[in-house]
Protein backbone atom coordinates (compact mmCIF):
# COMPACT_ATOMS: atom_id res chain seq x y z
CA UNK A 1 0.00 0.00 0.00
CA UNK A 2 1.06 3.51 -0.90
CA UNK A 3 0.20 5.01 2.52
CA UNK A 4 3.67 7.09 2.56
CA UNK A 5 4.85 9.78 0.54
CA UNK A 6 8.22 8.38 -1.08
CA UNK A 7 10.51 9.93 1.54
CA UNK A 8 12.63 8.72 4.22
CA UNK A 9 12.40 12.74 6.09
CA UNK A 10 8.85 13.82 6.34
CA UNK A 11 9.04 17.28 8.15
CA UNK A 12 5.76 17.24 9.64
CA UNK A 13 2.07 16.95 8.92
CA UNK A 14 1.16 20.48 7.65
CA UNK A 15 0.23 20.94 4.19
CA UNK A 16 -0.68 23.82 1.82
CA UNK A 17 -4.34 22.94 0.37
CA UNK A 18 -5.07 22.97 -3.43
CA UNK A 19 -5.50 26.85 -4.64
CA UNK A 20 -4.11 28.57 -1.63
CA UNK A 21 -0.37 27.99 -2.60
CA UNK A 22 0.08 30.28 -6.12
CA UNK A 23 2.08 28.10 -8.08
CA UNK A 24 4.47 27.65 -5.26
CA UNK A 25 6.78 30.23 -6.09
CA UNK A 26 5.24 33.00 -4.62
CA UNK A 27 4.92 30.93 -1.54
CA UNK A 28 8.72 30.58 -1.43
CA UNK A 29 9.38 34.15 -1.08
CA UNK A 30 7.91 33.59 2.45
CA UNK A 31 9.45 30.12 3.16
CA UNK A 32 11.50 26.98 2.05
CA UNK A 33 8.76 24.61 0.29
CA UNK A 34 10.87 21.57 1.29
CA UNK A 35 10.12 22.34 5.16
CA UNK A 36 6.45 21.89 4.52
CA UNK A 37 4.88 18.70 5.15
CA UNK A 38 3.42 19.23 1.04
CA UNK A 39 1.82 21.44 -1.42
CA UNK A 40 -1.25 20.51 -2.87
CA UNK A 41 -1.23 22.34 -6.44
CA UNK A 42 -4.29 24.24 -7.91
CA UNK A 43 -6.67 22.01 -9.23
CA UNK A 44 -5.42 21.33 -13.02
CA UNK A 45 -7.35 20.16 -15.65
CA UNK A 46 -6.62 18.47 -18.74
CA UNK A 47 -7.36 21.96 -21.37
CA UNK A 48 -6.67 25.05 -20.01
CA UNK A 49 -9.23 26.95 -18.27
CA UNK A 50 -9.00 30.96 -17.81
CA UNK A 51 -11.47 31.19 -14.80
CA UNK A 52 -14.86 33.15 -14.08
CA UNK A 53 -15.40 36.90 -13.86
CA UNK A 54 -14.90 39.21 -11.07
CA UNK A 55 -15.33 39.25 -8.38
CA UNK A 56 -13.52 35.96 -7.71
CA UNK A 57 -12.90 36.07 -3.87
CA UNK A 58 -14.59 38.31 -1.78
CA UNK A 59 -14.60 39.01 2.33
CA UNK A 60 -17.48 37.33 4.32
CA UNK A 61 -18.17 37.57 7.92
CA UNK A 62 -17.06 34.20 8.58
CA UNK A 63 -14.22 33.75 5.53
CA UNK A 64 -13.95 34.07 2.16
CA UNK A 65 -16.31 33.32 -0.89
CA UNK A 66 -14.56 32.23 -4.01
CA UNK A 67 -15.23 31.68 -7.68
CA UNK A 68 -12.53 31.57 -9.13
CA UNK A 69 -13.14 29.07 -11.55
CA UNK A 70 -10.40 26.56 -11.84
CA UNK A 71 -8.00 28.97 -13.45
CA UNK A 72 -5.43 26.78 -14.48
CA UNK A 73 -2.88 26.39 -17.43
CA UNK A 74 -4.07 23.07 -18.18
CA UNK A 75 -1.90 19.81 -17.77
CA UNK A 76 0.63 20.10 -20.38
CA UNK A 77 1.72 23.78 -19.51
CA UNK A 78 0.96 22.25 -15.87
CA UNK A 79 4.03 19.37 -16.33
CA UNK A 80 6.19 21.42 -18.32
CA UNK A 81 6.80 24.52 -16.21
CA UNK A 82 5.19 24.32 -12.63
CA UNK A 83 5.51 21.12 -11.59
CA UNK A 84 9.26 20.16 -12.44
CA UNK A 85 9.97 23.75 -10.36
CA UNK A 86 7.99 22.53 -7.61
CA UNK A 87 10.09 19.46 -7.72
CA UNK A 88 13.29 21.62 -7.96
CA UNK A 89 11.93 23.56 -4.81
CA UNK A 90 12.05 20.06 -2.81
CA UNK A 91 8.30 20.55 -2.50
CA UNK A 92 6.33 17.67 -1.71
CA UNK A 93 3.79 17.80 -4.54
CA UNK A 94 0.37 16.55 -4.23
CA UNK A 95 -1.47 17.04 -7.73
CA UNK A 96 -5.26 18.17 -7.75
CA UNK A 97 -7.03 17.51 -10.60
CA UNK A 98 -10.42 17.51 -11.78
CA UNK A 99 -12.10 16.22 -14.97
CA UNK A 100 -14.76 16.91 -17.18
CA UNK A 101 -14.96 12.70 -17.89
CA UNK A 102 -13.99 9.90 -16.06
CA UNK A 103 -11.70 9.10 -19.05
CA UNK A 104 -10.43 12.93 -18.20
CA UNK A 105 -9.75 11.53 -14.66
CA UNK A 106 -7.61 8.80 -16.58
CA UNK A 107 -5.45 10.73 -18.58
CA UNK A 108 -4.80 12.96 -15.92
CA UNK A 109 -3.78 10.49 -13.65
CA UNK A 110 -1.61 8.34 -15.95
CA UNK A 111 0.48 11.40 -17.00
CA UNK A 112 0.96 13.07 -13.56
CA UNK A 113 2.11 9.56 -12.26
CA UNK A 114 4.08 9.33 -15.37
CA UNK A 115 6.03 12.51 -14.21
CA UNK A 116 9.03 12.10 -11.78
CA UNK A 117 8.59 13.78 -8.47
CA UNK A 118 4.94 13.39 -7.58
CA UNK A 119 4.09 12.84 -3.92
CA UNK A 120 0.65 12.03 -4.19
CA UNK A 121 -2.80 12.60 -6.30
CA UNK A 122 -5.79 14.87 -4.81
CA UNK A 123 -8.61 14.11 -6.58
CA UNK A 124 -10.99 16.64 -5.97
CA UNK A 125 -14.40 15.22 -5.93
CA UNK A 126 -15.85 18.15 -4.03
CA UNK A 127 -16.13 20.94 -6.12
CA UNK A 128 -19.47 23.23 -4.60
CA UNK A 129 -21.14 23.68 -7.97
CA UNK A 130 -18.93 21.14 -10.66
CA UNK A 131 -21.48 21.15 -13.51
CA UNK A 132 -21.30 25.54 -13.52
CA UNK A 133 -17.48 24.79 -14.91
CA UNK A 134 -18.31 21.69 -16.63
CA UNK A 135 -16.64 18.89 -14.37
CA UNK A 136 -18.42 15.73 -13.99
CA UNK A 137 -21.18 15.81 -11.57
CA UNK A 138 -20.08 13.63 -8.05
CA UNK A 139 -22.99 15.32 -5.82
CA UNK A 140 -25.17 11.82 -6.59
CA UNK A 141 -25.46 9.76 -3.41
CA UNK A 142 -21.77 8.56 -2.48
CA UNK A 143 -22.83 5.17 -0.96
CA UNK A 144 -24.17 3.56 -4.11
CA UNK A 145 -21.10 4.55 -5.55
CA UNK A 146 -20.80 5.56 -9.41
CA UNK A 147 -19.44 8.40 -10.31
CA UNK A 148 -16.89 8.93 -7.55
CA UNK A 149 -16.24 5.85 -7.26
CA UNK A 150 -15.33 5.19 -10.70
CA UNK A 151 -13.51 8.12 -10.71
CA UNK A 152 -11.05 6.91 -7.94
CA UNK A 153 -10.76 3.40 -9.00
CA UNK A 154 -10.17 4.64 -12.49
CA UNK A 155 -6.83 6.99 -11.05
CA UNK A 156 -5.53 3.93 -9.12
CA UNK A 157 -5.39 2.15 -12.01
CA UNK A 158 -3.63 4.75 -13.55
CA UNK A 159 -1.31 5.33 -11.05
CA UNK A 160 2.02 3.60 -10.16
CA UNK A 161 1.12 2.01 -7.18
CA UNK A 162 3.45 4.08 -4.81
CA UNK A 163 2.03 7.38 -5.53
CA UNK A 164 -1.21 7.46 -3.49
CA UNK A 165 -4.35 8.95 -4.33
CA UNK A 166 -6.02 11.21 -2.03
CA UNK A 167 -9.71 11.52 -2.61
CA UNK A 168 -11.35 14.96 -1.39
CA UNK A 169 -14.87 14.84 -0.25
CA UNK A 170 -17.49 17.40 0.92
CA UNK A 171 -17.93 17.89 4.54
CA UNK A 172 -20.92 16.53 4.67
CA UNK A 173 -21.01 15.24 8.96
CA UNK A 174 -23.86 12.82 8.17
CA UNK A 175 -22.86 11.57 4.75
CA UNK A 176 -19.35 11.48 4.92
CA UNK A 177 -18.32 8.04 6.41
CA UNK A 178 -20.46 6.56 3.53
CA UNK A 179 -18.37 8.43 0.76
CA UNK A 180 -15.19 7.45 3.01
CA UNK A 181 -16.26 3.33 2.96
CA UNK A 182 -17.28 3.67 -0.85
CA UNK A 183 -14.10 5.27 -1.67
CA UNK A 184 -11.73 3.64 0.40
CA UNK A 185 -13.06 0.32 -1.41
CA UNK A 186 -13.10 1.94 -4.72
CA UNK A 187 -9.18 2.07 -3.62
CA UNK A 188 -8.40 5.87 -2.15
CA UNK A 189 -5.21 5.69 -0.18
CA UNK A 190 -6.34 8.37 1.75
CA UNK A 191 -9.24 10.81 2.42
CA UNK A 192 -8.89 14.88 2.33
CA UNK A 193 -11.83 16.34 4.42
CA UNK A 194 -12.85 18.95 3.15
CA UNK A 195 -13.88 21.46 0.47
CA UNK A 196 -15.71 24.74 0.69
CA UNK A 197 -19.44 24.45 1.44
CA UNK A 198 -22.23 25.83 -1.55
CA UNK A 199 -22.91 29.29 -1.17
CA UNK A 200 -23.41 32.42 -2.86
CA UNK A 201 -21.82 35.62 -3.65
CA UNK A 202 -23.00 38.94 -2.56
CA UNK A 203 -24.25 39.55 -6.35
CA UNK A 204 -26.30 35.86 -6.47
CA UNK A 205 -23.49 33.67 -7.87
CA UNK A 206 -22.52 30.37 -6.87
CA UNK A 207 -19.59 30.13 -4.73
CA UNK A 208 -17.80 28.25 -2.37
CA UNK A 209 -17.59 29.22 1.26
CA UNK A 210 -13.85 29.08 3.15
CA UNK A 211 -12.45 30.03 6.12
CA UNK A 212 -12.39 29.79 9.73
CA UNK A 213 -16.47 29.19 10.26
CA UNK A 214 -15.51 25.53 8.48
CA UNK A 215 -13.28 24.24 10.79
CA UNK A 216 -15.42 22.87 13.40
CA UNK A 217 -17.50 21.13 10.92
CA UNK A 218 -14.28 19.84 9.12
CA UNK A 219 -13.26 18.78 12.68
CA UNK A 220 -16.37 16.46 13.15
CA UNK A 221 -16.12 14.95 9.51
CA UNK A 222 -12.57 13.77 10.28
CA UNK A 223 -13.48 12.20 13.61
CA UNK A 224 -16.59 10.68 11.57
CA UNK A 225 -14.26 9.03 9.56
CA UNK A 226 -11.89 8.46 11.87
CA UNK A 227 -14.06 6.67 14.00
CA UNK A 228 -16.05 4.55 11.55
CA UNK A 229 -12.54 3.72 9.32
CA UNK A 230 -9.79 4.46 11.79
CA UNK A 231 -6.85 2.83 9.40
CA UNK A 232 -7.74 5.04 6.73
CA UNK A 233 -5.56 8.29 6.92
CA UNK A 234 -7.43 11.30 6.56
CA UNK A 235 -5.89 14.46 6.35
CA UNK A 236 -8.04 17.67 7.79
CA UNK A 237 -8.92 20.74 5.44
CA UNK A 238 -11.32 23.41 6.45
CA UNK A 239 -10.66 26.76 8.68
CA UNK A 240 -7.33 26.02 10.03
CA UNK A 241 -5.54 29.12 10.86
CA UNK A 242 -3.24 28.11 13.65
CA UNK A 243 -1.14 25.40 15.49
CA UNK A 244 -3.69 25.02 18.15
CA UNK A 245 -6.77 24.33 15.15
CA UNK A 246 -3.73 21.87 13.77
CA UNK A 247 -3.19 20.04 16.96
CA UNK A 248 -6.94 19.76 17.38
CA UNK A 249 -7.55 18.47 14.03
CA UNK A 250 -4.87 15.56 14.47
CA UNK A 251 -6.60 14.74 18.18
CA UNK A 252 -9.85 14.36 16.01
CA UNK A 253 -7.70 11.78 13.90
CA UNK A 254 -6.35 13.24 11.08
CA UNK A 255 -2.54 12.00 9.84
CA UNK A 256 -2.10 15.86 8.57
CA UNK A 257 -3.37 19.21 7.98
CA UNK A 258 -4.00 21.14 5.01
CA UNK A 259 -3.98 24.86 5.69
CA UNK A 260 -5.98 26.81 2.88
CA UNK A 261 -7.69 30.14 3.20
CA UNK A 262 -5.15 31.29 5.99
CA UNK A 263 -2.77 31.41 3.74
CA UNK A 264 -4.53 34.27 1.68
CA UNK A 265 -4.40 36.61 5.16
CA UNK A 266 -0.70 35.08 6.24
CA UNK A 267 1.33 33.86 3.51
CA UNK A 268 4.01 32.22 6.07
CA UNK A 269 0.93 30.65 7.82
CA UNK A 270 1.50 27.12 7.04
CA UNK A 271 5.42 27.23 8.13
CA UNK A 272 4.66 28.47 11.33
CA UNK A 273 2.23 25.98 12.13
CA UNK A 274 5.13 23.25 10.82
CA UNK A 275 7.52 25.11 13.29
CA UNK A 276 4.70 24.85 16.05
CA UNK A 277 4.40 21.38 15.62
CA UNK A 278 7.77 20.21 15.42
CA UNK A 279 8.75 22.14 18.63
CA UNK A 280 6.11 20.04 19.90
CA UNK A 281 7.15 17.18 18.94
CA UNK A 282 10.72 18.23 19.90
CA UNK A 283 9.60 18.12 23.21
CA UNK A 284 7.45 15.21 23.61
CA UNK A 285 10.70 13.30 22.06
CA UNK A 286 12.78 14.65 24.62
CA UNK A 287 10.32 13.98 27.76
CA UNK A 288 10.09 10.39 26.78
CA UNK A 289 13.40 9.74 25.11
CA UNK A 290 11.70 8.30 22.15
CA UNK A 291 11.44 9.70 18.48
CA UNK A 292 8.25 10.55 17.61
CA UNK A 293 6.38 9.76 14.37
CA UNK A 294 4.05 12.60 14.15
CA UNK A 295 2.69 13.08 10.47
CA UNK A 296 4.75 10.20 9.17
CA UNK A 297 1.98 9.00 7.21
CA UNK A 298 0.81 12.01 4.78
CA UNK A 299 -1.59 9.50 3.09
CA UNK B 1 18.14 24.14 0.60
CA UNK B 2 17.47 27.13 -1.60
CA UNK B 3 14.73 27.96 -3.95
CA UNK B 4 15.46 29.97 -7.30
CA UNK B 5 13.26 32.55 -5.69
CA UNK B 6 14.34 32.57 -2.53
CA UNK B 7 17.46 34.33 -3.21
CA UNK B 8 15.91 37.55 -5.27
CA UNK B 9 16.86 40.16 -2.70
CA UNK B 10 13.51 42.20 -4.44
CA UNK B 11 11.03 39.59 -2.80
CA UNK B 12 9.06 40.14 -0.70
CA UNK B 13 8.39 39.68 3.15
CA UNK B 14 5.76 39.07 6.23
CA UNK B 15 6.48 41.12 9.08
CA UNK B 16 5.33 42.37 11.83
CA UNK B 17 4.90 46.57 11.51
CA UNK B 18 4.50 49.40 13.61
CA UNK B 19 2.94 52.64 13.06
CA UNK B 20 5.16 55.28 13.51
CA UNK B 21 3.63 58.56 12.54
CA UNK B 22 -0.26 58.76 10.95
CA UNK B 23 -1.53 61.85 10.22
CA UNK B 24 -4.68 63.37 8.44
CA UNK B 25 -3.62 65.33 5.08
CA UNK B 26 -6.70 66.69 3.42
CA UNK B 27 -9.19 63.48 2.78
CA UNK B 28 -6.74 61.10 3.50
CA UNK B 29 -4.59 59.45 6.47
CA UNK B 30 -0.68 59.45 5.75
CA UNK B 31 1.15 56.45 8.27
CA UNK B 32 4.53 55.84 8.23
CA UNK B 33 5.42 51.87 8.90
CA UNK B 34 8.20 50.79 10.81
CA UNK B 35 9.27 47.60 8.63
CA UNK B 36 12.39 45.65 8.91
CA UNK B 37 13.47 44.40 5.84
CA UNK B 38 10.59 45.37 3.23
CA UNK B 39 11.77 49.17 3.37
CA UNK B 40 15.05 48.58 1.58
CA UNK B 41 13.15 45.75 -1.17
CA UNK B 42 10.45 48.50 -2.00
CA UNK B 43 10.80 49.77 -6.21
CA UNK B 44 8.72 52.36 -7.09
CA UNK B 45 4.90 50.91 -8.04
CA UNK B 46 5.26 48.33 -5.77
CA UNK B 47 2.83 48.14 -3.13
CA UNK B 48 2.39 46.37 0.55
CA UNK B 49 -0.71 44.62 2.03
CA UNK B 50 -1.87 45.41 5.51
CA UNK B 51 -5.02 43.78 7.81
CA UNK B 52 -8.30 45.23 7.43
CA UNK B 53 -8.97 44.88 11.18
CA UNK B 54 -10.26 41.86 13.28
CA UNK B 55 -12.39 39.15 11.73
CA UNK B 56 -11.51 40.49 8.35
CA UNK B 57 -9.83 37.58 6.04
CA UNK B 58 -8.89 40.29 3.10
CA UNK B 59 -5.67 42.34 3.06
CA UNK B 60 -6.09 46.29 1.95
CA UNK B 61 -3.13 47.24 -0.60
CA UNK B 62 -1.38 50.29 -0.47
CA UNK B 63 1.13 51.75 -2.83
CA UNK B 64 4.67 52.87 -1.21
CA UNK B 65 4.73 56.36 -1.67
CA UNK B 66 8.06 56.59 -0.33
CA UNK B 67 10.81 55.01 2.02
CA UNK B 68 12.83 56.53 4.41
CA UNK B 69 14.85 55.97 7.39
CA UNK B 70 13.77 56.96 10.72
CA UNK B 71 15.99 57.06 13.82
CA UNK B 72 15.91 54.11 16.08
CA UNK B 73 13.75 51.99 13.79
CA UNK B 74 15.66 51.91 10.71
CA UNK B 75 13.78 51.67 7.71
CA UNK B 76 10.33 52.41 7.41
CA UNK B 77 7.43 53.09 4.20
CA UNK B 78 5.29 55.79 3.95
CA UNK B 79 1.82 54.93 2.19
CA UNK B 80 -1.80 56.91 1.30
CA UNK B 81 -4.84 55.55 3.07
CA UNK B 82 -8.25 56.41 1.50
CA UNK B 83 -10.68 55.57 4.68
CA UNK B 84 -13.98 54.78 2.27
CA UNK B 85 -14.19 51.15 3.30
CA UNK B 86 -14.60 49.12 6.44
CA UNK B 87 -11.28 48.30 6.29
CA UNK B 88 -9.26 51.37 5.55
CA UNK B 89 -10.99 53.44 8.00
CA UNK B 90 -10.08 50.64 10.60
CA UNK B 91 -6.75 51.23 9.25
CA UNK B 92 -7.13 54.76 9.06
CA UNK B 93 -8.13 55.53 13.04
CA UNK B 94 -5.47 53.16 13.89
CA UNK B 95 -3.19 55.16 16.86
CA UNK B 96 0.68 55.27 16.46
CA UNK B 97 2.26 52.34 17.86
CA UNK B 98 -0.24 50.45 16.84
CA UNK B 99 1.85 46.74 15.37
CA UNK B 100 0.35 45.24 11.96
CA UNK B 101 1.16 42.14 10.04
CA UNK B 102 2.48 43.53 6.96
CA UNK B 103 3.83 41.87 3.37
CA UNK B 104 5.53 43.60 0.92
CA UNK B 105 7.14 44.82 -1.14
CA UNK B 106 4.79 42.96 -3.74
CA UNK B 107 4.16 43.52 -6.77
CA UNK B 108 6.20 44.28 -10.12
CA UNK B 109 7.61 47.75 -10.41
CA UNK B 110 7.68 50.43 -12.58
CA UNK B 111 10.12 50.10 -15.64
CA UNK B 112 12.54 52.59 -15.63
CA UNK B 113 14.17 53.90 -19.09
CA UNK B 114 18.04 53.15 -20.03
CA UNK B 115 18.11 56.69 -21.52
CA UNK B 116 16.83 59.95 -20.50
CA UNK B 117 13.95 60.21 -22.19
CA UNK B 118 10.70 61.99 -21.59
CA UNK B 119 8.25 60.97 -18.99
CA UNK B 120 4.71 61.99 -18.25
CA UNK B 121 3.31 60.90 -14.85
CA UNK B 122 -0.44 60.65 -14.70
CA UNK B 123 -1.95 60.57 -10.92
CA UNK B 124 -5.65 60.19 -9.78
CA UNK B 125 -6.28 60.49 -6.42
CA UNK B 126 -4.44 58.58 -3.51
CA UNK B 127 -3.53 56.59 -6.60
CA UNK B 128 -0.70 59.42 -7.30
CA UNK B 129 1.28 58.33 -4.22
CA UNK B 130 3.17 55.03 -5.85
CA UNK B 131 4.29 58.33 -8.69
CA UNK B 132 6.40 59.72 -6.04
CA UNK B 133 8.88 57.65 -5.78
CA UNK B 134 9.44 57.07 -9.20
CA UNK B 135 9.50 60.34 -10.29
CA UNK B 136 13.02 61.10 -7.89
CA UNK B 137 13.96 57.84 -9.83
CA UNK B 138 13.66 59.23 -13.16
CA UNK B 139 15.08 62.52 -12.79
CA UNK B 140 18.12 60.52 -11.22
CA UNK B 141 18.47 58.84 -14.54
CA UNK B 142 18.34 62.19 -16.28
CA UNK B 143 14.71 61.70 -17.72
CA UNK B 144 12.53 65.03 -18.11
CA UNK B 145 9.40 64.34 -15.82
CA UNK B 146 5.69 66.34 -16.51
CA UNK B 147 3.23 65.47 -13.93
CA UNK B 148 -0.65 65.23 -14.39
CA UNK B 149 -2.63 65.16 -11.34
CA UNK B 150 -6.11 65.18 -10.79
CA UNK B 151 -8.40 64.33 -7.66
CA UNK B 152 -11.96 64.82 -6.94
CA UNK B 153 -11.13 68.16 -5.08
CA UNK B 154 -8.15 69.59 -3.55
CA UNK B 155 -8.55 67.39 -0.17
CA UNK B 156 -7.84 64.80 -2.48
CA UNK B 157 -5.17 66.11 -4.23
CA UNK B 158 -1.85 64.18 -3.56
CA UNK B 159 1.06 66.76 -2.58
CA UNK B 160 0.85 69.09 -5.66
CA UNK B 161 3.80 71.12 -4.41
CA UNK B 162 6.09 67.59 -3.87
CA UNK B 163 5.32 67.20 -7.40
CA UNK B 164 6.90 70.58 -8.00
CA UNK B 165 9.74 69.85 -6.81
CA UNK B 166 10.37 67.02 -9.05
CA UNK B 167 9.11 67.78 -12.17
CA UNK B 168 9.54 70.24 -15.05
CA UNK B 169 6.21 71.28 -14.96
CA UNK B 170 2.76 70.13 -13.34
CA UNK B 171 -0.62 70.11 -14.38
CA UNK B 172 -3.65 69.62 -12.10
CA UNK B 173 -7.30 68.74 -12.78
CA UNK B 174 -9.84 68.64 -10.28
CA UNK B 175 -13.42 67.58 -10.46
CA UNK B 176 -14.90 70.43 -8.76
CA UNK B 177 -12.47 73.04 -10.11
CA UNK B 178 -10.87 73.98 -6.53
CA UNK B 179 -7.60 74.05 -7.73
CA UNK B 180 -6.33 73.63 -11.52
CA UNK B 181 -8.35 73.05 -14.11
CA UNK B 182 -12.03 72.95 -13.20
CA UNK B 183 -13.93 69.69 -14.60
CA UNK B 184 -17.36 71.01 -13.97
CA UNK B 185 -18.16 67.73 -12.13
CA UNK B 186 -17.42 65.61 -15.34
CA UNK B 187 -16.06 61.94 -14.41
CA UNK B 188 -12.14 62.61 -13.63
CA UNK B 189 -11.64 59.72 -16.46
CA UNK B 190 -13.31 62.22 -18.99
CA UNK B 191 -11.06 65.17 -17.44
CA UNK B 192 -7.88 63.52 -17.56
CA UNK B 193 -8.43 62.21 -21.38
CA UNK B 194 -9.40 65.84 -22.44
CA UNK B 195 -6.32 67.47 -20.76
CA UNK B 196 -4.15 64.58 -21.29
CA UNK B 197 -3.11 65.16 -25.54
CA UNK B 198 -2.02 68.47 -24.79
CA UNK B 199 0.30 67.52 -22.22
CA UNK B 200 1.81 64.59 -23.95
CA UNK B 201 2.40 66.78 -26.88
CA UNK B 202 3.90 69.61 -25.11
CA UNK B 203 6.69 67.26 -23.23
CA UNK B 204 7.11 65.09 -26.45
CA UNK B 205 6.29 62.04 -24.26
CA UNK B 206 7.80 58.97 -24.24
CA UNK B 207 7.08 56.95 -21.48
CA UNK B 208 3.58 57.44 -19.96
CA UNK B 209 3.64 56.23 -16.03
CA UNK B 210 0.00 55.88 -14.84
CA UNK B 211 -1.59 55.19 -11.45
CA UNK B 212 -5.64 55.81 -11.25
CA UNK B 213 -8.79 53.88 -11.28
CA UNK B 214 -9.27 51.62 -14.17
CA UNK B 215 -11.58 53.57 -16.09
CA UNK B 216 -8.67 56.81 -16.01
CA UNK B 217 -5.73 54.23 -17.02
CA UNK B 218 -7.75 52.95 -20.11
CA UNK B 219 -7.72 56.41 -21.40
CA UNK B 220 -4.32 56.97 -20.43
CA UNK B 221 -3.09 53.85 -22.63
CA UNK B 222 -5.16 54.94 -25.46
CA UNK B 223 -3.91 58.40 -25.36
CA UNK B 224 -0.59 57.33 -25.31
CA UNK B 225 -0.57 54.82 -28.23
CA UNK B 226 -2.58 57.90 -29.93
CA UNK B 227 0.81 59.93 -30.00
CA UNK B 228 3.26 56.60 -30.26
CA UNK B 229 4.59 56.90 -26.70
CA UNK B 230 5.05 53.82 -24.13
CA UNK B 231 2.56 53.67 -21.01
CA UNK B 232 2.78 51.66 -17.67
CA UNK B 233 -0.14 51.45 -16.17
CA UNK B 234 -0.53 50.63 -12.19
CA UNK B 235 -3.35 48.50 -11.75
CA UNK B 236 -5.42 48.44 -8.51
CA UNK B 237 -7.05 45.46 -8.25
CA UNK B 238 -9.23 43.89 -5.01
CA UNK B 239 -7.60 41.07 -3.26
CA UNK B 240 -7.70 39.47 -0.91
CA UNK B 241 -4.61 37.97 -0.77
CA UNK B 242 -2.68 40.54 -3.21
CA UNK B 243 0.54 38.03 -2.21
CA UNK B 244 -0.60 35.67 -5.93
CA UNK B 245 -1.63 32.63 -4.15
CA UNK B 246 -5.59 33.08 -4.73
CA UNK B 247 -5.91 33.84 -7.90
CA UNK B 248 -9.03 36.51 -7.67
CA UNK B 249 -7.48 39.34 -9.81
CA UNK B 250 -7.20 38.50 -12.82
CA UNK B 251 -6.69 40.74 -15.26
CA UNK B 252 -7.21 39.97 -19.05
CA UNK B 253 -3.41 41.18 -21.20
CA UNK B 254 -2.66 40.26 -24.67
CA UNK B 255 0.83 38.65 -24.94
CA UNK B 256 3.31 39.45 -27.47
CA UNK B 257 1.55 36.51 -29.67
CA UNK B 258 -1.31 38.15 -29.70
CA UNK B 259 -3.06 35.97 -27.21
CA UNK B 260 -5.18 36.22 -24.31
CA UNK B 261 -3.67 35.58 -21.25
CA UNK B 262 -5.33 36.02 -17.73
CA UNK B 263 -2.50 37.44 -15.42
CA UNK B 264 -2.76 38.37 -11.68
CA UNK B 265 -3.08 42.05 -11.33
CA UNK B 266 -1.14 41.77 -7.82
CA UNK B 267 1.83 39.63 -9.06
CA UNK B 268 2.51 39.95 -12.88
CA UNK B 269 0.88 43.53 -12.27
CA UNK B 270 0.32 46.17 -10.53
CA UNK B 271 2.03 47.71 -13.07
CA UNK B 272 0.89 46.52 -16.85
CA UNK B 273 2.12 47.51 -20.63
CA UNK B 274 -1.13 49.96 -21.04
CA UNK B 275 -0.87 48.61 -24.74
CA UNK B 276 -1.69 45.20 -23.66
CA UNK B 277 -4.04 44.89 -21.00
CA UNK B 278 -7.49 44.48 -22.61
CA UNK B 279 -9.48 47.42 -20.60
CA UNK B 280 -13.17 46.71 -22.34
CA UNK B 281 -12.52 43.25 -20.63
CA UNK B 282 -11.53 44.19 -17.30
CA UNK B 283 -13.41 42.08 -14.55
CA UNK B 284 -14.24 39.65 -17.28
CA UNK B 285 -13.12 36.69 -19.04
CA UNK B 286 -12.75 37.50 -23.12
CA UNK B 287 -13.17 34.45 -25.15
CA UNK B 288 -9.49 33.77 -25.53
CA UNK B 289 -8.25 33.95 -28.96
CA UNK B 290 -6.23 30.37 -28.73
CA UNK B 291 -7.18 27.61 -26.56
CA UNK B 292 -3.67 27.04 -25.62
CA UNK B 293 -3.05 31.08 -24.30
CA UNK B 294 -3.72 30.70 -20.74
Amino acid sequence: MGRHVATTTHPGPVLVAAGCGGTGRELASYGDLSALGGFVTRTITLRPRPGGPQPRVVESPSGLLHAVGLQNPGLDRFLATELPWLVRAGARVVVSIAGETVAEHAELARRVGQSPGVAALEVDLAEPDPTDWGLVETREPMASGLVATRIVATCRRELPRDVPVLAKVRLDPLRVLDQALGLAEAGADGLVVGHSLPALMPDGRHAGLSGPSLFAVARRCVAEVHAGLPTLPVIGCGGVATAEDARAMLAAGAVSVQVGSAMLTDPTTAHRISAELAADAAAAAESTGAGTRVGEALA
Amino acid sequence: MTTPTAEAPTGPRHVTGEILTTKKVGAYQHLTLAVPDVAERARPGTFVALPAGEGRMGRRAFWIRGVRTVGGFGSAVEVVVDPTGPGSRWLAAQPAGTRLEVTGPLGRPFSLPRDPVSCVLVGEGYSAACLFPLASRLKERGCTVVILLAAADESRLLAALEARRTARSVTVVTGDGSVGRSGAGAPLADLVAAALPEVLQRAAADVVYAAAPAATLARVARAAEDVGAWSQTALEQPGPCLTGLCQGCAVPVVGEDRLVRMVRGCTEGPVLRGDRVRWDDLGGVPAPVDQGAL
